[in-house]
């Protein structure tokens, strides 16, 4: 009797396509769009050479920063950014509490739900650089059309994640507080918020890290914070200065990360 | 029978000091709030807010009914928005794998000194929104869609190497075993051992990643690295409005459309 012929060697199977011909055919698109998609660009490289020494003198700017000679500007900048942060943060969370609830299918009747939803759904959809676009245009330069940009952006962001919670809850201690002939708002208080406070307190922090970040951003589009500082810097090719300000973004934001991850873990 | 002394006749559900504390604590997020309220609004123009219904209206009419007749114009632009995105996610990507396997703890080669810096690089490519990258790299190698293509990757770094370092984190030790029982080397070991195993979160980070990076490509001609955004910027500064709403109905369908194919993709992956 013989043994049936075994292969000789092993050939370790293909991952994520099964099938031979879909993955040559994938392999064969892929390659045709990079062809067509890095022969779309037009890279005039006479100006990347020359900007290759301004690129040498900006690594040198981030390596030796200039705090002191625009520490004005940056002071500035710094203290409309962190304002901006809080107050939109605060703002936000309030305004998307309410809106969270009205969002949550288990907690409100359908038209409530929809219009809710349908908030969210704008202001996740429209990003913050085009809201700020409009608000500055609307109110004017400075910090306030970035505040508003943020608290509108911070609405979408809460309201989405707190409705989706609160369809999550556990249903049996709503029923619990219900049966006792609890009336609506003492429902909203009894059984809903001791279930969802926890988290209502952890996404506030998140929210408030990436409105900072955002803050750095909106400012380009004149919404005030350091932006408007690091993009005048940029304008200036005074790349040391900017070296700071991007320096002192990462240390703030490094900062925020690990202090809301410790916050948020110690709640909890 | 009677209750017991140190039990309140009448239910609360926090002790007094604990109320106390609450409020407290209440206290000084309304003061901290005011304060930084009254700091941000110093320079703040108030006829300027006060105007802002009418700034409102206005814009609104001028930006209705939109200019259709511009939509074949944005088509070109569109591809290259489509290109920074794409390009730009390939890029990061490429760059991000050997970062995240530095800073994974079970594959970095050095705890002590190449795991921070790894850790630096991600963090560092975190917190700088693209559009900064883009602004950063607009001045020093010109406009165009280069700028847009790097600044995405080197914004995508930081995104896919987090993700990708927890993934390669997370993997069964056991089967990494197996593969060194077998006297394979360390090459082997991670082609054999690690590499199947983060596979599937490699391809779902990376769609994902495609998917914010077109979101974000949309916007970063603003600043001058190519695509929709400059259209855009061009059509702001002759106060075009009516052109406008036509290039955000386009960004908005793009965005939509690419969302729910990201979504399906990664359906089908994971």
């Amino acid at each position: 009797m013989t043994a049936p012929a075994y292969p000789k060697t092993w050939r370790r199977p293909p991952q994520i396509l099964a099938n031979r011909r879909i993955r040559i055919a994938i392999q064969i698109g892929v390659l045709i769009y990079l062809v067509l998609a890095v022969g779309s660009i037009e890279v005039n490289w006479l100006r990347v050479f020359e900007g290759l020494e301004r690129g040498q003198r900006f690594v040198m700017g981030f390596l030796s920063p200039d705090f002191t000679s625009r520490w004005r500007d940056i002071q500035q900048g710094l203290v409309e950014s962190l304002t901006m942060t809080l107050t939109s943060t605060v703002i936000g969370v309030a305004l998307s509490i309410p809106i969270g609830i009205g969002g949550a299918r288990n907690m409100v009747p359908r038209p409530v739900y929809l219009v809710c939803r349908s908030i969210i759904a704008v202001s996740r959809a429209l990003q913050e650089i085009i809201v700020a676009i409009f608000l500055v245009a609307m109110f004017g330069f400075g910090p306030f059309a970035g505040f508003l940009t943020l608290t509108f952006a911070t609405i979408g962001f809460i309201g989405k994640l707190l409705a989706d919670e609160i369809e999550e809850i556990d249903a049996s201690q709503v029923e619990a507080i219900r049966a006792t002939g609890a009336t609506w708002p003492q429902l909203l208080v009894y059984a809903v918020q001791p279930q969802v406070m926890p988290r209502i307190i952890g996404l506030s922090l998140y929210r408030l890290d990436i409105n900072f970040r955002e803050s750095a951003v909106i400012g380009i589009v004149g919404a005030g914070g350091i932006g408007a500082t690091l993009n005048t810097a940029i304008d200036r090719y005074e790349y040391d200065s900017a070296g700071a300000i991007l320096l002192i973004i990462i240390a703030i934001v490094m900062v925020a990360e690990y202090s809301s991850s410790y916050l948020r873990k110690f709640l909890q | 029978m009677s209750t017991p002394a140190h039990i309140p006749p009448v239910w609360m559900r926090r002790t007094s000091r604990q109320s106390l504390l609450l409020w407290l604590g209440w206290l000084a997020l309304v003061a901290l709030f005011v304060w930084c309220w009254q700091v941000m609004t110093q320079s703040t123009i108030w006829a300027f807010v006060l105007d802002a219904p009418d700034q409102a209206a206005d814009i609104g009419s001028r930006m209705l009914p939109p200019e259709w007749g511009y939509l074949p114009e944005l088509m070109l632009p569109l591809w290259d928005t489509l290109n920074i995105a794409t390009l730009g996610t390939v890029g990061g990507v490429i760059m991000a794998v050997p970062v995240a396997f530095l800073a994974a703890r079970n594959t970095t080669p050095s705890a002590t000194f190449l795991r921070p810096v790894a850790l630096f690089i991600i963090v560092a490519s975190r917190s700088i929104n693209s559009l900064i990258w883009a602004l950063l790299l607009v001045a020093i190698i010109g406009p165009g869609l280069l700028a847009g293509i790097i600044a995405i990757a080197l914004r995508s770094i930081g995104f896919v190497g987090k993700l990708l370092y927890e993934a390669i984190e997370e993997t069964d030790a056991r089967q990494i075993e197996a593969i060194t029982a077998t006297g394979a080397g360390p090459a082997q070991v991670l082609t054999y051992g690690i590499v199947p195993q983060i596979m599937p979160s490699f391809w779902g980070i990376s769609v994902f990643r495609w998917d914010i990076n077109i979101r974000e490509s949309t916007i970063l001609g603003l600043v001058g690295a190519g695509g929709l955004g400059l259209k855009m910027n061009a059509s702001l500064a002759v106060l075009a409005w009516d052109q406008i709403t036509v290039i955000l109905l386009l960004i908005l369908g793009t965005v939509v459309l690419s969302e729910a194919l990201s979504a399906k993709l990664r359906k089908a992956i994971i």
